[in-house]
């Protein structure tokens, strides 16, 4: 069976978001950019599947502008198999990407997708969802836990207050949560061997999706700042200035 | 044309988080319906139909509604949207599951988590965590949007809304729901609470979060964690707070022994009132806190039960 993970190239989650003076959007220059978090998970999750022997094949997907195939070479240096890099100019909302993939599956045909549950950068928390829709595929988002079986799986997702598990039938779409697993460090060795595995470029016309974003944005600003009150020594001070404020 | 809104519910009350998502859907300025899609969750409809500003309710009464899987659930809705140019659900984990199924289906974007409706066809969005706010406009065609509740006052319950049954929709059959394991408290519930009382890696022990337990207790709040204290396995994830956990905003937000990283924040900087205790001086939470206490938690957290006790709390 193989595996398809999409790969986003985003922002890396330590740096601190600047929104641009122009209000187009953040400042992305000089910034330091890594695997989106929860795709990193998925990777992982994927790697670990091909070394238990229940996946031939792990496909790592990006959609993004050149660079992304450097993200695409860290999921090789984790032990993906190869890449394919669908290039694109600008921002590529969740249903282009949903459909691009769309057009990869029907073409790889993998049993299982399993996909990062949002991107830290435009939080939209759809395209495995709007993916799985269009394959008529089943879906288990914000996995916890999954086990891989021939012709199901069964997965533990985060639900509000709890956990649910759910059987879904091959093929479908996985989405990760953050408690699915550790993703490792690629070695050296593996770094060095990643860079002789294939990447196949292409474009969304090739899959004959038009990416063209369907939302406009009008402005990205600032959210409103908070600013700090008064701070106390005493916990009847606290309780006294809590109190006064009407918290209490 | 309409709006419909999906009820979030478990097939006995209705939550809160439908009443928000309905004063959303009624600033787009068109009739608000709404969906319960249950199994014997006749009073839901009921609570639904006095939401103030719903028009109608639709009841979808069927065993495959039992819990809210999302390919049923696209299934249904996908069959009632032909008369709706605006369906909207709260952002819960439900919510997130299976919108932008019917997004995808309807070929149109869906737009994630709007904290604002700044015109029928505009609105704000937080991205990066909430570091930035997108401002959106629609196309044509539906529009398909998640409500961040948290961003929204509940509607009322002054009203009296018509309750209509409709048929379910084919089962695609493609996911078994095997169990649900939900964890039991008496508290109430974070996303929910008027009060949420925060630990940290300050409190160095889930053992310890038993001190945070006697505040919330006389406060009657729900009791949160960052993520430093999910992930030194203090408590379980759903406490966690934060860009990869739940969004609150509570009344008051008490946190204790939480230094306060960007991720923590994003998920409760729009409470109304943010009190931090920390003995560290420099600890950003401090910037953001309304009240600040300078103080070791172990001993300020017994002498805050005894001052509210007190006061009589």
């Amino acid at each position: 069976m193989k595996v398809l993970v999409p790969v986003k190239r985003v922002i890396d989650y330590n740096v601190k978001v600047r929104v641009k003076a122009d209000q187009t959007g953040v400042d992305l220059a000089n910034v330091k950019m890594s695997m989106n978090p929860f795709d990193e998970i998925a990777v992982e999750e994927a790697v670990r599947l091909k070394e238990k022997g229940k996946v031939s094949e792990v496909i790592a997907v990006s959609i993004g502008p050149a660079q992304a195939s450097e993200t695409i070479r860290t999921a090789l240096a984790m032990g993906a198999d190869r890449g394919i890099l669908v290039k694109t100019e600008g921002e590529v909302e969740p249903l282009a990407v949903a459909k691009i993939l769309k057009a990869i599956c029907d073409v790889e045909q993998p049993g299982l997708v399993i996909a990062g549950k949002q991107a830290i950068d435009d939080d939209s928390n759809q395209t495995g969802q709007m993916l799985a829709a269009l394959l008529g595929w089943g879906q288990a988002t914000f996995a916890h836990r999954m086990e891989l079986g021939d012709t199901s799986a069964k997965v533990e997702r985060e639900i509000d207050g709890g956990l649910q598990t759910l059987e879904v039938k091959l093929p479908a779409v996985v989405t990760t949560d953050l408690r699915l697993n550790e993703p490792r460090y690629a070695s050296l060795p593996n770094i060095m061997k990643a860079k002789k595995k294939p990447i196949e470029e292409k474009t969304p016309a090739d899959y004959g999706v038009d990416a063209a974003p369907r939302l406009k944005v009008l402005k990205v600003s600032e959210p409103p700042k908070r600013q700090g009150g008064v701070k106390v020594k005493t916990v009847a001070e606290f309780v006294a200035k809590l109190h006064e404020i009407g918290a209490l | 044309m309409a709006a419909l809104v999906i009820a979030e519910h478990d097939n006995k009350a209705l939550k809160d988080a439908t009443a928000k998502t309905v004063t959303a859907a009624a600033q787009l300025g068109a009739p608000v319906h709404v969906l319960v899609a249950g199994q014997n969750c006749g009073s839901v409809a009921e609570a639904a139909a006095k939401l103030a500003g719903v028009e109608k309710v639709l009841v979808a009464d069927d065993a495959l509604y039992a819990q809210m899987i999302a390919e049923t659930m696209e299934a249904l809705i996908l069959s009632l949207a032909g008369k709706y140019d605006a369906i909207l659900a709260p952002a819960t984990a439900n919510g997130k599951n299976y919108l932008p199924r019917v997004a995808a289906k309807l070929d149109v974007p869906q737009i994630s988590e709007i904290v604002k409706v700044v015109a029928p066809d505009t609105f704000e969005r937080p991205i990066y965590a909430g570091n930035a706010i997108q401002t959106v406009q629609a196309g044509a065609g539906k529009k398909v949007i998640s409500v961040r509740t948290t961003a929204f006052k509940a509607a009322e319950a002054t009203g009296s809304a018509a309750i209509e049954k409709v048929a379910a929709a084919s089962d695609p059959g493609r996911v078994k729901f095997v169990g649900e394991e939900l964890s039991k408290s008496e508290r109430p519930d974070l996303t929910s609470a008027k009060i949420v009382v925060s630990g940290g890696r300050g409190l160095q022990s889930g053992e310890n979060f038993k001190l945070l337990e006697k505040i919330a207790d006389k406060l009657h709040a729900a009791v949160g964690a960052s993520r430093a204290a999910v992930d030194a396995g203090f408590v379980p994830n759903d406490f966690q707070v934060g860009q990869t956990g739940k969004v609150v905003a509570p009344d008051l937000y008490i946190a204790v022994g939480i230094s306060g990283a960007i991720q923590h924040l994003a998920g409760m900087k729009d409470s109304k009132v943010i009190a931090a205790i920390n003995k560290d001086e420099e600890a950003p939470i401090f910037q953001i806190a309304d009240v600040g206490l300078v103080a070791d938690l172990f001993k300020a957290i017994p002498e805050m039960v005894e001052e509210l006790t007190r006061l009589g709390v």
